[in-house]
């Protein structure tokens, strides 16, 4: 951790505005933020102040912007000592950053440290003339072009201690100098070696588009139901985008401040007990086991409430996928028809050619389906489909033959695909936990 | 060496110009209309099936973050946040994304929003990359005039994308820390669960991925899944961009395959090793973050996850930094610990107190001021931190320690020797002064 305190007093201004056209910028800022989170614009406030400042963050800019976000002074204190770009002191009128973490260490920064001390004295302080001060920092993220100062707010690379003392001296004269590296490079690339990145039909345009011929082939190698996949996918999006999630601003949704934010804090301050860990392993525990069908349409929201056993479980699924990929993927039109399987001709024929159809009973047991979109794989338009073919229940799905497998793919359009997510096994698992 | 062809980052080193008509004609925001249009879930099974393994370090499959989110919305807006506060030492491959190639990360931030019904994305940016965060800027605003994105675009997919800026802080890069950030609050990491998924930016679901991740999905979803799985090896697949620092003879950022030996990107792509091959100690693969590897074994090791970690170390970033016989092997690790002494949040205590405590004692080991039996009781201590904080820095500041004790001990045993076979007047001070 950095140690870090504001200027003594003597040395802080005794007040602090930002300049009409600062003003404006800043409420700009504030804009990019749902509304009621205007907080988050502490940190681009707090750099327009310092830059307005001459460089250097005091007290009452600091006061300034809370007062201005509506925050406690302390929090935007806080902020302020605790990112190490804001100076609390004066610097000079070029402020020099010096990288000396590992890459820039081990190329050189400690003979450019060696030359800057010699030149401006111990780090932290403002030179006589007034123009330079100078720090060491941490990795500035230029590692190819070590090593490397950033003196304001640009960078300066491939230095050695002969170009930083051309470049300062450039600076303190008022000269022009070349941002970016002193070598000639025009950025990371190695210097005067560039064997990559040549061939002109990258950047003439000749490749746009090619890419298209993967969806051709697939269209042209299937029959016409392809299309009427994508239109449906189409509308679906579509319609899908009018009815989701709002934008989060103007109209921001204000989620987090309606009750649906359930965060310790806010239970404290309601005066709510804390959730115990054991509750939200039970409710996990019901949710999965629940007989109840309208659980369906929770499910798909609050699903990782275990969210480390999702992980794994979804882990699982991503080796299994791997091994059983030996295959090329499936195209994109099979595995895409989740939620919006088109209405085959005869599927029944198609998939009675296949396998054998599994057994369906005529309703429910008691009246009562499972909700078959536990199982991972399986939407809301899949389930509708199983239940017309008779299947209401997890103990069905999981008692399906290598037979009936193949017929209730080929008839739901996706071969393949139920095996590959584990249906069956899914199934009995939670058959099992019912059970 | 991977063919020009099936590179994804055509303008990696800024030779071409970063506006979008120059970004059309290198392949951005070609048909994105129609990937959308192919719906939510095709979009992740193809990023799924494309293997794409997270490229901010922890190698998490990109696709299968995507689906963590909740398919329908209770409410609450979801939200798409971009980590591009690329401040693990060692890396500088996202910086040349968002000044270089900034289109096919703002179309990525489109095609992953879509695929997780968010809105809204914010791409945190980090503080000391002024200059990036106009380019991208830049970029954003020229989108928005294309309509490409914004509340009325040509994709019929309302979606706002704004670039925030950080203020320099290495632990922002941590994603509940960066959360933090983004609330403008200190950046302290937040316990887990809940997962961002579930409550993440403003309490709502979040996905925080890296640049490189994002950037990379237009031009996976356009050529496929299968094309991208096809490049490198099994689990490791696909094209990364490698940041090689230190001791080459011409260091640079290059766009290789996943799973190409540590030789061959050396010496096809950085003019080889300064000195020659003999003159290699080690190599740091993955970032700071990451054990080092000694010279016989990295030498011929492929760079993917899988490799490495069997090496005991990590890609991470794979920002490769590579260091020759001149280095002083062990103030170098010391310097390392210093970063991370200076870059703990100050959370929680094994982390907080820990590294400086490290950075103490590996300090004077780099000059032989210390007893032997401290070797021991210094990796005893890297245990006590790893694991015990509740976010990975703790971890990142153990390893390079406990990489440094593994593969040189006799070098910290020999300053040792030497320190004390010479007369000297000063007492050894002890462990915390």
């Amino acid at each position: 951790m950095a140690n870090r305190r504001l200027a003594p007093a003597s040395e802080q201004p005794r007040d602090f505005a930002f300049s009409d056209e600062n003003a404006a910028w800043a409420q700009g800022q504030i804009e990019k933020y749902p509304e009621g989170r205007q907080a988050s614009a502490v940190i681009p406030l707090l750099w327009k102040a310092q830059e307005q400042n001459g460089g250097w963050l005091p007290q009452k800019a600091i006061e300034a912007v809370a007062d201005q976000l509506g925050m406690p002074h302390i929090r935007v204190l806080e902020v302020a000592t605790f990112y190490t770009m804001f100076a609390l002191e004066p610097v000079g009128r070029f402020w020099i950053q010096l990288c000396g973490t590992v890459p820039c260490d081990a190329c050189g920064a400690r003979e450019l440290k060696a030359s800057l001390q010699e030149r401006l004295g111990p780090a932290g302080h403002v030179s006589a003339d007034g123009n330079f001060s100078w720090l060491e920092v941490e990795c500035l993220g230029a590692c190819c072009n070590a090593p490397m100062v950033q003196i304001n707010q640009d960078y300066y690379e491939d230095l050695t201690p002969e170009s930083l003392n051309t470049l300062l001296d450039d600076l303190a004269a008022g000269r022009p100098v070349k941002i970016g590296s002193q070598t000639g490079r025009t950025s990371s690339e190695p210097k005067d070696a560039v064997d990559t990145l040549t061939d002109p039909t990258l950047f003439d345009g000749s490749r746009v588009g090619a890419w298209r011929k993967r969806f051709e082939q697939t269209r042209d190698g299937e029959d016409q139901d392809d299309t009427a996949v994508k239109k449906d996918e189409a509308a679906s999006t579509e319609s899908r985008a009018k009815t989701e999630a709002e934008p989060a601003h103007p109209q921001s949704g204000r989620a987090a401040d309606s009750p649906a934010t359930d965060s310790p804090t806010q239970r404290a301050t309601d005066g709510k007990e804390p959730i115990k860990p054991e509750e939200t392993a039970k409710a996990s525990e019901s949710e999965t086991s629940s007989e109840v069908p309208q659980v369906a349409d929770q499910v798909g929201a609050p699903k990782p409430a275990n969210a480390s056993e999702r992980i794994a479980e979804d882990e699982k699924a991503v080796e299994d996928d791997l091994a059983l990929r030996t295959e090329p993927p499936q195209q994109p039109v099979a595995s895409g028809a989740d939620d919006a399987v088109p209405e085959e001709q005869d599927p029944e024929k198609r998939a009675d050619a296949a396998g054998t159809r599994p057994e369906g009973l005529s309703a429910a047991r008691d009246d009562r389906p499972d909700d078959l979109t536990l199982i991972k794989g399986i939407g809301p338009v899949n389930q509708r489909r199983l239940n017309d073919l008779g299947i209401w229940h997890i103990d069905q799905v999981a008692g399906w033959t290598t037979e009936e497998i193949a017929w209730i793919g080929a008839y739901l359009a996706f071969p393949g695909r139920i095996d590959r997510e584990n249906w069956v096994g899914q199934a009995g698992a939670l058959a099992e936990k019912k059970g | 060496m991977l063919s020009d062809q099936d590179r994804i980052f055509t303008n990696l080193y800024g030779l071409h110009s970063p506006d979008l008509d120059a970004a059309k004609k290198r392949g951005a925001w070609d048909g994105t209309k129609f990937l959308l249009h192919m719906g939510r879930d095709w979009v992740i099974d193809e990023m799924k099936g494309s293997g794409l393994r997270g490229r901010g370090g922890a190698g998490f499959p990109t696709g299968l973050k995507w689906s963590f989110m909740p398919k329908k919305s209770d409410g609450r807006p979801h939200y798409l946040v971009v980590n591009a506060d690329e401040s693990e030492p060692g890396t500088c491959k996202d910086r040349e994304i968002m000044r270089h190639d900034p289109h096919l990360l703002i179309e990525g931030c489109l095609i992953a929003s879509f695929a997780m019904a968010a809105h809204a994305c914010y791409i945190y940016i980090r503080g000391e990359y002024v200059a990036e965060k106009h380019a991208l800027q830049r970029a954003v605003d020229e989108a928005y005039a294309a309509k490409l994105v914004g509340k009325d675009n040509v994709h019929g997919y309302p979606f706002d994308i704004y670039v925030h800026h950080g203020a320099g802080a290495y632990i922002c890069g941590e994603e509940t820390a960066l959360l933090e950030s983004l609330e403008g609050k200190k950046g302290m990491p937040r316990l887990k669960p809940p997962f961002p998924a579930n409550m993440g930016l403003y309490g709502c679901p979040t996905t925080v991925n890296n640049v490189e991740s994002i950037a990379v999905a237009g031009t996976i979803l356009r050529r496929g899944g299968a094309w991208f799985a096809g490049l490198g090896g099994k689990n490791n697949t696909g094209t990364k961009l490698f940041c090689v620092s230190g001791h080459v003879n011409k260091p640079c950022n290059v766009e290789e395959v996943m799973g190409i030996t540590f030789r061959e990107l050396i010496d096809k792509h950085c003019g080889g090793m300064r000195g020659g091959w003999d003159n290699l100690l080690c190599s740091i693969p993955g970032g700071s973050s990451v054990p080092l590897v000694p010279a016989d074994q990295i030498i011929d090791a492929k760079m993917d996850f899988d490799t490495l970690k069997n090496l005991g170390s990590g890609l991470g970033t794979a920002a490769v930094i590579v260091l020759d016989k001149s280095t002083d092997i062990v103030s170098a690790i010391a310097r390392i610990s210093y970063f991370y002494k200076h870059e703990s949040c100050g959370q929680c205590t094994p982390c907080r107190e820990g590294t400086g405590w490290m950075w103490r004692v590996l300090n004077r080991m780099a000059h032989g001021r210390a007893q032997k039996r401290e070797i021991d009781m210094l990796l005893e201590v890297t245990k006590q931190i790893e694991g015990h904080t509740i976010c990975a820095l703790g971890d990142a500041a153990a390893w390079p320690v406990q990489g440094l004790i593994r593969h040189f001990r006799p070098e910290i045993e020999k300053r040792i020797d030497q320190y004390s076979r010479n007369p000297h007047s000063e007492a050894v001070p002890m462990a915390a002064e």
